[in-house]
C-alpha cells in the first residue's frame, strides 16, 4: 500500500505533503513515515494518509468559458493602466481649467 | 569504575558492534526500499551505542573507543554469539532483531539502575533510541508471527538469549565472527605504522 506522508515543520505551520512510502499495513506505515520523516527533528507532527482515501480531482469544467470565475480571467493590469491614464488626463485638465481662473 | 561494571558495558558494546554490522550487511538488500532505509538507520544506531559504551570504557583504561573496537583479537571479544550469526533469511534475521531488543530492554533497565550517574545516563539515552528498534521489531512480529519460518527460527535462537543478559552464559565464539573480524577490522589493520586517523 502507498500511503502518502505529510509533514509540519513548526507548532502552528501548515502541514504539506512530503512525499509517499510504501508499507504493509498501518503500523508499517508508521514506523517508516516516522523513520523516513521524522526521525531528525524535522516534523512536528505528521499525516499519514492511505493514498486510496485521498479524493482525487484532476479536471474543473468550464464548458460556457465563464473565465471572469478564474483568478487569471479577470485581468486588472490594463484595466488599472487605463484608470490610471484617465485619473492623470483629468488631474491635468482640472489644473489647466484652474489655471484659467 | 569497577572492573566488573567495565566487563559488563564492554559485554553490550561488543554485542551492539557486532549485530550493528550484521544487520548493516542488508543494506542495499533489504526487502523493499522503506526497511532497507529503517534497517540501515537501526544498524547505525547499534554502532553508535557500541560507541559511546567504548567510549566511556577507553576512558577508564587509558585507551580510545577505536582502539577497543578494532584491535583486539577475535577471541578478547566478549559479544554473545547469537550477534555473530551472519543470517541471510530475513525471517531469522528479523526473529534475531526481535529477540535482541527483548533482551536489550531488560538489559538498560538495570543499567538504567546503575549507581555510576555516567553509565546510568547514558543506558536512559540509548534505551530513548532502542524504544524506536523495538518499535520496529514488535511490527515485524505481529506481521510474521505464525508464519512457520518465522516461528521456526524464533524457536531456534531463542535458547541463545540467555547469553545477553549472563556473562556466565556467553560461551564459545562462532567460527563466524573471526571472518566478520577479519572484514571489519582490514582497513584499520591495513594502515601504515605511524600514520593517524
Amino acid at each position: 500500500m502507498i500511503y502518502e506522508v505529510f509533514r509540519q515543520e513548526r507548532k502552528g505551520q501548515p502541514l504539506q505533503h512530503a512525499g509517499s512510502v510504501e508499507a504493509a499495513d498501518d503500523h508499517f506505515a508508521d514506523v517508516y513515515a516516522r523513520e523516513q520523516y521524522g526521525r531528525r527533528g524535522e516534523s512536528t507532527a505528521l499525516w499519514i494518509v492511505p493514498r486510496s482515501a485521498v479524493l482525487e480531482i484532476h479536471e474543473f469544467v468550464d464548458e460556457l468559458n465563464r473565465n471572469y470565475h478564474r483568478v487569471d480571467g479577470y485581468p486588472l493590469k490594463e484595466k488599472l493602466k487605463e484608470a490610471r491614464e484617465r485619473a492623470a488626463s483629468a488631474k491635468s485638465a482640472g489644473a489647466l481649467s484652474a489655471g484659467k481662473d | 569504575m569497577h572492573e566488573k561494571v567495565q566487563n559488563t558495558l564492554l559485554e553490550i558494546a561488543d554485542d551492539e558492534l557486532i549485530l550493528g554490522w550484521r544487520d548493516s550487511e542488508w543494506t542495499g538488500i533489504a526487502p523493499l526500499l522503506e526497511e532497507d532505509v529503517a534497517f540501515s538507520s537501526i544498524a547505525q544506531n547499534e554502532i553508535g551505542h557500541a560507541r559511546a559504551l567504548y567510549e566511556l570504557v577507553a576512558r577508564e583504561r587509558g585507551t580510545t573507543a577505536d582502539a577497543l573496537a578494532f584491535d583486539r583479537s577475535p577471541d578478547e571479544y566478549r559479544c554473545a554469539p547469537i550477534v555473530e550469526l551472519r543470517l541471510l533469511d530475513w525471517g531469522q534475521t528479523i526473529a534475531r532483531h526481535y529477540l535482541y531488543e527483548e533482551a536489550d530492554a531488560i538489559r538498560l533497565e538495570r543499567l538504567k539502575q546503575s549507581g555510576d550517574s555516567e553509565v546510568a545516563g547514558l543506558a536512559s539515552k540509548i534505551d530513548r533510541e532502542e524504544a524506536y528498534h523495538r518499535m520496529h521489531a514488535q511490527m515485524w512480529f505481529d506481521r510474521l508471527q505464525g508464519e512457520p519460518r518465522f516461528t521456526a527460527a524464533l524457536d531456534e535462537l531463542r535458547p541463545q538469549t540467555t547469553a545477553l543478559l549472563d556473562s556466565e552464559l556467553r560461551g564459545e565464539h562462532t567460527s563466524e565472527l573471526t571472518e566478520l573480524w577479519e572484514e571489519m577490522t582490514m582497513v584499520r589493520r591495513s594502515q601504515p605504522t605511524g600514520t593517524k586517523w
